[in-house]
């Protein structure tokens, strides 16, 4: 018995169309980040964040030693630019680590 | 007698050498070159080729190809935003060409131009001058504040700027330093391991039990391939992937 058009092919409809999309893919559930954003193993997390902490105090530590021979006071940038490199690390980390706020403008 | 005592170099397969003869050697054309010419060619070839048939319904290679040119549109799509679209010929040709430097040099008697740092900090800095160029042409003066989040106190400016810009500054060294660690890793358990191959089964020491013996390290050799094919894919889309979010920064500041 066919009743086209009544309430309940309506909703029938929409459920069908609904599993059909989720079959297809095209309604994609948000896929849980991992840290780090690329779904890779533990190990490679790891070595992201060594190397994210080391390029930071190593950019810190060039600008110090850098602003040393230009103004001529030896040791203090170097020591200063040393523990901000060190912050810049922490931070690049923090920012790798931390899931990022839901994106409106995609 | 026996040859000298084999010993581990497992350094030397990196070394630049001139490639093409008396002629490539004229002009310093170096065997990374060489590697990089193979694999824009490569790159080409797969995109020409698999696109040739236009078929509705793919075959293998035009799959291929599609599958790579769709991943990378919908990877700019999501991590830029709208306006990713006017970079997607930059990133697919930044992934495609650190993929296939990657992949080319597990083949042997080839050379992996991804291992040199002067290669991959080259691409690096590449990606932060575009970003940042980007990021002045739309946002003018304004990108300044980028090193300075809005609502901090202004009290801690003194600190939050210098470690901005160094966090800023140090992301073209971590993309080259992650990608050629990456690749000289690898590149150097492999020569360990086959050295291992060779001096268990020379070895006088274990004598025939030694051939035997070397089974092991050839195995380890073989996962190592496999673990190594999927590094170097997944280095790729690393690479990639961090320049589309720089790009997205550079696009929307914060």
């Amino acid at each position: 018995m066919m009743t086209v058009g009544s309430g309940d092919d309506r909703g029938d409809f929409e459920n069908r169309l609904k599993a059909a999309r989720t079959k297809q893919g095209l309604d994609s559930e948000p896929v849980e980040q991992s840290a780090g954003g690329n779904g890779s193993s533990l190990m490679s997390v790891g070595l992201r964040a060594g190397v994210e902490m080391v390029a930071g105090l190593g950019v810190g530590a060039v600008i110090g030693w850098a602003l040393d021979r230009w103004l001529h006071t030896s040791p203090v940038m170097l020591s200063l630019f040393v523990l901000m490199g060190g912050a810049a690390g922490v931070v690049n980390v923090w920012r790798m680590l931390t899931p990022k706020p839901k994106r409106m403008d995609v | 007698m026996a040859a000298a005592e084999p010993s581990i170099d497992a350094l030397g397969q990196f070394k630049l050498d001139t490639a093409l003869g008396a002629l490539g050697a004229s002009v310093n054309f170096t065997n990374s070159n060489f590697m990089m010419l193979v694999a824009g060619g490569l790159i080409l070839a797969l995109l020409y080729f698999g696109m040739r048939p236009k078929a509705i319904i793919p075959g293998r290679l035009q799959a291929l190809a599609e599958i790579a040119y769709d991943g990378i549109y919908s990877m700019c799509h999501e991590q830029i935003g709208h306006e990713g679209r006017a970079y997607f010929p930059f990133i697919f040709t930044l992934f495609f060409f650190v993929m296939f430097g990657n992949l080319l040099g597990l083949l042997p008697f080839t050379f992996t131009y991804t291992s040199h740092i002067a290669v991959t900090f080259g691409l690096a800095l590449i990606v932060i001058v575009v970003a940042t160029v980007v990021a002045l042409r739309i946002h003018g003066w304004k990108f300044f504040t980028y090193f300075f989040p809005e609502g901090a106190p202004k009290a801690l400016a003194p600190i939050i700027i210098p470690v901005e810009v160094i966090s800023y500054l140090s992301r073209p060294i971590s993309l080259s330093i992650r990608l050629c660690a990456n690749m000289v890793a690898g590149h150097v358990m492999f020569e360990v391991f086959a050295s291992f191959i060779v001096m268990m089964a020379a070895s006088s020491m274990l004598g025939h039990f030694g051939i035997v013996a070397a089974i092991g390290p050839m195995a380890l050799n073989v996962i190592l391939m496999g673990f190594e094919l999927l590094v170097a894919f997944l280095q790729a889309y690393v690479f990639a992937i961090l320049t589309c979010i720089y790009l997205h920064d550079a696009v929307h500041l914060h």
